[in-house]
């Protein structure tokens, strides 16, 4: 029979105070758990690991919305861009890619956003090392849509599904004519791709309503390519032959019945453009943001540096905060377990002088009680802790399904900490043992010296 | 010899800081094997002596050899072992553990010493003291005899040079107590162990060949008022 055993039975004893102050140690480590892992799984959605592109360029705006309106698809689009502007941008020699994308509505059914893009998105890594993975075939026809994993599980559609889309802005009413078919379905990528429709920008621009009236789109093009005159002139020429073609149609006795014919580059528009730049050429990214910086009605972004501030601002405050409060929660219970047994030793005064008039020397009456604590606070802590990955595991698939979030249960946190000046990066869990196991001497230090010394004739006596 | 107090004095404090002199022994012995009763009246000091021949307490001043120790010289650590390893106790109010089995009562005895716990020893001396079936049960599910019973083999555990009990029948009913006396006094014998039982009790005295009254060698004397001033 060794320490542990004795302290063990101890706690058997006190059954009950027992298990309701290890289950709050537990409930504490649970809670933190829980948090490292929702909060690994938001790391990981809004890391740079989510988007393979070096730029997003967008109308003039914020960089913030940009971002989550392209990548993350959960804001609306700020404005629009010429399309010419795209196949500028995709002439540039330091892009070695340059994908544009168009978006604004969102499927009838599950209100998943619609996103226009040429296959070329496809054939990118999505992320870092990272390729699409497809079921079915290429997008031929105008209305022919790839789905994300998330959109086919959620809508139950595979190939050959058929759907309608919503038209998109502050209505949000209008159902499109248009039937579009899924031709292929994405697998899972753990990204917003999950959740987004793909068509062809082509398809895109054939929905009835997208096509922006002449005028307008004249207004656009000379607003933005104010300060460059031969690219305006281009763009506009292209509007005239356009209105002219139009003319011409009425003139025939057409009337007011509207003939869909292809839409001039020039009046054709993007909502954002991806860009990759060369691999080797780190400078590049830089000095083409730079670039559009002067010129044009247009902003490139580092897809990672406004995410990281929400990270840093918001989530990471966020997460700070439920850390300090889960960490909180486990002091308290060290203070309850502290409670628990000092409470107990004015009824174990006995036991310890038996124990002693046995043999049991201080330091062994002292290693009983201080075996308690540890074995309260270490076991209540590696119960929290199995709980709360055990809970991740269960919850992940109901997660992952109802948000589009993959929760990985086993998530390693990593943070930095200041031990006599090194800065060290440890995961959170690694010292959250440690740190039990220094709470438990701590809590258990008063109740084990109260044992350590108890007077033997005293105590058998009373 | 396997107990020898010589010029043993043991003073308590009165709330007022007198000295309260307990002991006061010139000298007081007993032979390796030896079984004696020690009698007195209640309050006279017997488990003070007990105490100090087993080193729960120190003497104020003199030497308590035990099995040729002089257990007054050694540090706590050391003497704490020193009973763990040489001295069993049997007490008046068995002081097992509640949450222990008889069994692992028994186990408990040979934590604190050196040597191995040794289980099948503890399960034969729970079989010597006739609670074979009964290693199991918790003391809550003993009987008051079957307690003591388990307190006798737990004294034991330890292979001990001097076995003390302090009036290990006064809580047992008649019935029981001459059963606990002869096993006491019967494992004392077959393990050669020396055996000094303290008790009130004239009938129990009786049983044993050597009778000394604590107050025939015990003599403390008031302090002087005078002296403490």
């Amino acid at each position: 029979m060794n320490l542990f055993t004795i302290a063990w039975k101890s706690i058997r004893q006190r059954g009950l105070a027992s298990s309701l102050t290890a289950l709050s140690v537990a409930l504490g480590v649970m809670l933190m758990v829980v948090v490292l892992v929702i909060s690994g799984a938001l790391r990981a959605v809004f890391s740079q690991n989510t988007i393979a592109y070096d730029l997003i360029v967008g109308p003039k705006g914020s960089g913030l919305q940009l971002v989550l309106s392209a990548v993350y698809r959960v804001q609306p689009a700020i404005e629009n861009l010429p399309y010419l502007y795209y196949l500028e941008l995709k002439e540039d020699r330091r892009v070695v890619s340059a994908v544009p994308m168009a978006f604004g509505d969102v499927t009838e059914q599950g209100s998943f956003p619609l996103v226009g893009t040429t296959p070329e998105y496809f054939e990118n890594e999505y992320a870092p090392g990272s390729t699409f993975r497809i079921r079915g075939k290429r997008i031929n026809a105008n209305f022919d849509a790839i789905i994300g994993a998330e959109v086919a599980r959620s809508n139950g559609w595979d190939i050959g599904s058929q759907f309608k889309i919503v038209h998109g802005g502050a209505d949000g009413t209008h159902i499109h004519d248009e039937q579009f078919t899924v031709v292929s379905v994405l697998q899972q990528t753990g990204t917003p791709n999950d959740r987004t429709v793909f068509v062809n920008i082509e398809g895109f621009y054939a929905i009835e309503g997208h096509e922006t009236p002449l005028n307008e789109v004249e207004e656009r093009l000379k607003k933005f390519y104010a300060s460059s005159s031969d690219r305006l002139k281009i763009a506009l020429d292209q509007i005239a032959e356009a209105r002219a073609l139009d003319e011409a149609e009425s003139a025939s006795g057409h009337g007011g019945h509207h003939h869909h014919h292809a839409t001039p580059d020039a009046a054709k528009e993007v909502t954002a453009i991806l860009i990759r730049t060369r691999p080797k050429s780190p400078f590049d990214a830089i000095n083409l943001s730079s670039d559009l910086q002067q010129g044009y009605q247009a902003m490139a972004v580092n897809p990672i540096v406004p995410i990281r501030k929400l990270m840093t601002d918001v989530l990471g405050n966020v997460q700070q905060g439920l850390l300090v409060l889960t960490v909180m929660i486990i002091l308290v219970s060290g203070i309850s377990i502290f409670v628990s047994i000092y409470t107990s030793m004015t009824d174990r005064r006995r036991e310890i002088g038996i124990m002693r008039a046995l043999g049991a020397r201080r330091g062994s009456v002292f290693g009983i009680v201080l075996a308690e604590s540890v074995v309260l606070c270490v076991g209540g802590g590696l119960l929290g802790w199995l709980s709360g990955h055990g809970i991740a595991v269960i919850a992940s698939p109901f997660v992952t399904a109802e948000t589009g979030l993959l929760l990985d249960p086993w998530v390693v946190y990593w943070m930095k900490f200041t031990v006599f000046n090194f800065e060290i990066e440890l995961p959170v869990e690694s010292v959250l043992f440690p740190m039990l196991l220094a709470l438990a001497t701590l809590v258990g230090f008063l109740p084990a010296m109260t044992a350590y010394r108890t007077d033997v004739a005293d105590a058998l006596s009373s | 010899m396997s107990l020898l107090l010589q010029s043993v004095r043991k003073n308590y404090q009165e709330p007022d800081g007198t000295p309260l002199p307990v002991l006061a022994i010139e000298e007081y012995e007993l032979v390796q094997g030896e079984q004696a009763a020690l009698i007195g009246s209640s309050g006279c000091g017997k488990t003070t002596l007990l105490n100090v021949i087993s080193g729960i307490l120190t003497p104020d001043s003199g030497q308590v050899t035990v099995s040729g120790t002089d257990i007054t010289q050694l540090p706590e650590v050391v003497r704490d072992r020193f009973r763990a390893e040489r001295i069993g106790f049997v007490f008046q109010t068995f002081n097992l553990l509640p949450g222990f089995t008889a069994l692992e009562n028994v186990l408990l005895g040979m934590t604190f010493s050196r040597n191995r716990s040794d289980r099948a020893f503890a399960k034969s001396l729970l079989e010597r003291v006739g609670l074979k079936d009964r290693q199991d049960h918790r003391p809550g599910r003993l009987s008051v005899g079957e307690q003591q019973r388990v307190s006798v083999a737990r004294s034991l555990a330890n292979r001990p040079a001097l076995l003390l009990a302090d009036e290990p029948t006064a809580n047992v009913d008649p019935a029981n107590q001459d059963m606990i006396l002869s096993l006491i006094r019967e494992t004392c014998s077959e393990n050669k162990v020396t055996l000094l039982m303290v008790t009130h009790a004239a009938e129990v005295a009786q049983k044993f060949d050597r009778v000394d009254r604590l107050q025939d060698f015990n003599r403390p004397e008031p302090a002087s008022r005078e002296v403490v001033l």
